[in-house]
């Protein structure tokens, strides 16, 4: 494992593996009555974040929590930040503070990137989400939910996503959740296609190690896995897509679409869904929507990145078998 | 001021010459020169060329004495073996009034480093609404000929077209920032296979091709002169081919960055990489540098843009766009150009001295170097090779791409219609 975790494309077979067992592990704790280990005892976290971001910071800092680290919430609204103080200013006032690990979600891509590389800060980095760059911790969640429900919960120990088809829909260029996945999922062996509009596509995408097409509906008989992304309105503005009902007949997913897709396939969404646009309700609520187990997996994987990246060295994993479900 | 005698410099990379400065002009040039009377400069095989005419230089004074000042800009000019820039419009307030130009221009005199020529802005404020008074600039003491709104692109064709007709009645020639604002809105770097995987707002080749298009089109129309800024495309190489081909009197400048650097190394995120055109990919700088080769682009031009210590270190999208470099120019050309084959060291002194000033109009510089000729001469260490250590620069700023970097040729003296600016290496 590296000192820092900015990209998902930093992440080897075997790193990945580890975390997403790792997080099984974590995940065990999360059912039991005290959903705390006091690993990270003693160590600080600074939860670092210019951008509102309500479900990620609260996602890392209850893992930060069950892992008994010190944490502190920073958010740039209200602080000097808006005042112009720096990224540089502000990571050197916290680290002054005694920061083990700095998580960061920041506006500009590869803002993470700059405060682990630039000398400024000597404190472990963890990217959680920048620009429209890459959000890895999102990647890992994703990649954990599809394990689980695709190669099973016990079943998928060791294992990675080899031969899974899955199919990524929607804003594609603005989308370091895209990103992110479409360079771990190819790390962990699965097939990728991106479904969008093309002008939604970055320029560029061709160097990708995925599929790209323009038609869904010829895409979800061979997917194992349908993700939406979300479409931000204010696209439709900049001439992205005609008007929201257009976007929404062509990209949208609804029960018919879904019945096109196979038995075991399951609908993913990182959130926050707009309901009505990328995703029907009907969907949205269905069983085999995973936005709400996505949620729950995500403390469990920044769990165990948090241990794996600060965590020291004895090993989390037991591989103890659970039921089942 | 005495004689000077350049002993065994080889005049654009020729054979060794001497060669006799006496005042202000080159008395002589031949072999076996006497040394009576004369301070002996033993160029020991440097390659003597004319002083550097840089078409493209931000100097920030005035407004942002902070990062540059005329005096700093033109100290780092004469390190750089330059005895004339152009100085962009682009300053606070903007060069858009006579008042301003002639602030400008009487600066460079009196420090006395290099001549600064003042570039007029095209329009009031650099807004591409209303045309400043162009003529006045002209017929000021700052006697400006070339115009642009450099770091903004004279978008809208009606005025671009009436700023093309309107210089013809002084000669004038308008530098065009060919930058489509619609299709760059965001843009942070090139945009293509390195933008698309770091989630940088892309800038395309085609918002830089589409202006130059239009621009060569309406020159033809109205019969005026244009001349392209920092090109910066395999694309826009291909348009300028087909202009120059019909006949039409387009003339253009390739920055030193885009011979030599490519968008790959924005994957540092490292703002220091963070410029206006971008950095492009391979395949543009080869074409890049065959265009220079073979006369296409005219000229060299630093577009040094000195930028204060803070607005690069920051986040990418939180810094500013621009490099220093006026003072490695001639070292990335040399291993660009010269080091490559495509150029000599005449076809240097060419894109690099008599062609700039010949566009710009700039009297008495990119003359050849022979006898009755003004003194503007810079002596060229071709054998030299170094890492580039920005602290040694004289530029009061240090955005420099190259730090660390081992690049060839250094300049050590240059000479200012026979005055010594810079000797041995050190500003006189």
């Amino acid at each position: 494992m590296q000192r820092h975790l900015i990209s998902a494309a930093d992440l080897t077979r075997d790193d990945a593996v580890l975390i997403l067992d790792t997080a099984e592990e974590m995940a065990r704790v999360a059912d039991r009555p005290i959903k705390k280990l006091p690993t990270l005892r003693g160590r600080t976290v600074v939860n670092l974040f210019f951008e509102d971001s309500t479900r990620t910071r609260i996602s890392f800092e209850a893992a930060e929590k069950r892992l008994s680290a010190d944490v502190i919430n920073f958010t740039a609204k209200g602080s000097s930040v808006s005042k112009g103080e720096s990224l540089k200013d502000t990571a050197q006032t916290l680290e002054a503070m005694g920061v083990d690990a700095v998580v960061i979600r920041h506006g500009a891509s590869g803002a993470p990137y700059r405060l682990a590389t630039s000398g400024w800060i000597d404190a472990a980095v963890i990217n959680a989400g920048d620009g429209t760059h890459q959000h890895p911790t999102q990647a890992l969640l994703d990649a954990f939910t599809m394990r689980r429900r695709l190669v099973g919960r016990d079943a998928g120990l060791g294992q990675d996503l080899a031969g899974k088809r899955i199919t990524l829909v929607g804003d594609i260029l603005h989308s370091r959740v895209a990103r992110s996945n479409v360079d771990l999922l190819h790390t962990l062996g699965a097939e990728v296609t991106l479904v969008a509009p093309p002008t939604l596509v970055p320029v560029g995408v061709e160097s990708w190690p995925c599929e790209v097409a323009y038609d869904l509906d010829g895409t979800l008989s061979k997917s194992d896995a349908v993700m939406l992304l979300r479409v931000q309105r204010e696209r439709m503005n900049a001439a992205f897509f005609p008007t929201e009902r257009e976007y929404s007949r062509r990209y949208g997913l609804d029960g018919d679409r879904m019945a096109k897709m196979p038995e075991h396939a399951i609908v993913m969404h990182p959130g926050p869904m707009v309901r009505g646009m990328e995703i029907t309700a009907e969907v949205a609520d269905s069983d085999r929507c995973t936005a709400v187990e996505q949620v729950a997996n995500g403390v469990s994987i920044r769990m165990a990145v948090l241990y794996l990246l600060l965590g020291g060295n004895e090993p989390a994993v037991t591989h103890t078998r659970t039921e089942e479900k | 001021m005495g004689k000077i005698l350049i002993r065994g410099a080889k005049v654009l990379g020729g054979e060794p010459q001497d060669v006799l400065v006496d005042g202000e002009v080159i008395e002589a040039v031949g072999t076996g020169l006497s040394a009576e009377g004369a301070e002996v400069v033993e160029a020991d095989g440097k390659v003597l060329l004319p002083g550097l005419v840089d078409l493209h230089t931000h100097l920030r004074e005035p407004g942002r004495e902070d990062s540059e000042t005329v005096l700093t800009g033109t100290r780092a000019a004469a390190s750089g073996g330059f005895t004339a820039v152009f100085a962009m419009a682009n300053t606070f307030p903007v060069a858009d009034t006579a008042g301003v130009v002639e602030q400008v221009y009487r600066l460079g005199r009196e420090h006395g480093y290099c001549d600064v020529q003042p570039i007029g802005a095209v329009t009031v404020g650099l807004e591409g609404r209303q045309l400043a008074e162009l003529g006045a600039m002209h017929e000021s003491a700052a006697g400006v000929t070339v115009f642009s709104d450099d770091g903004k692109c004279v978008d809208d064709a009606v005025i671009m077209r009436r700023a093309l007709e309107y210089v013809k009645a002084f000669g004038g020639v308008v530098a065009q920032h060919a930058q489509e604002p619609r299709l760059t809105e965001g843009a942070q770097m090139n945009e293509g296979v390195v933008s698309a995987e770091l989630g940088l707002g892309g800038w395309p080749a085609v918002a830089e091709e589409s202006i130059i298009a239009r621009d060569v089109l309406l020159a033809e129309h109205v019969g005026s002169r244009v001349h392209i800024c920092h090109l910066s495309t395999a694309g826009s190489v291909e348009i300028v081919r087909w202009a120059k081909s019909r006949g039409i009197d387009v003339t253009a400048e390739v920055t030193p960055h885009h011979l030599l650097l490519t968008d790959e190394l924005v994957r540092t995120y490292n703002p220091v990489y963070k410029v206006n055109p971008p950095l492009r990919t391979e395949r543009d700088v080869l074409a890049l540098r065959e265009a220079l080769a073979d006369g296409t682009i005219d000229i060299v031009a630093t577009d040094h843009a000195p930028h204060p210590h803070e607005d690069k270190d920051c986040e990418w999208a939180a810094a500013a766009m621009g490099m220093v470099g006026l003072e490695t120019a001639l070292s990335v050309v040399q291993q660009t150009m010269v080091e490559t084959g495509l150029l000599d060291w005449a076809g240097v002194a060419d894109r690099m001295s008599a062609r700039p000033a010949a566009i710009g109009g700039a009297t008495g510089h990119g003359r050849p170097v022979s006898a009755g000729e003004p003194a503007n001469l810079t002596l060229v260490d071709t054998a030299y090779r170094g890492a580039v250590d920005p602290a040694g620069f004289a530029s009061r700023s240090r955005n420099t791409p190259y730090e660390g970097r081992e690049l060839p040729g250094r300049v050590t003296h240059t000479w200012l219609r026979g005055k010594a600016t810079l000797v041995d290496g050190k500003l006189a």
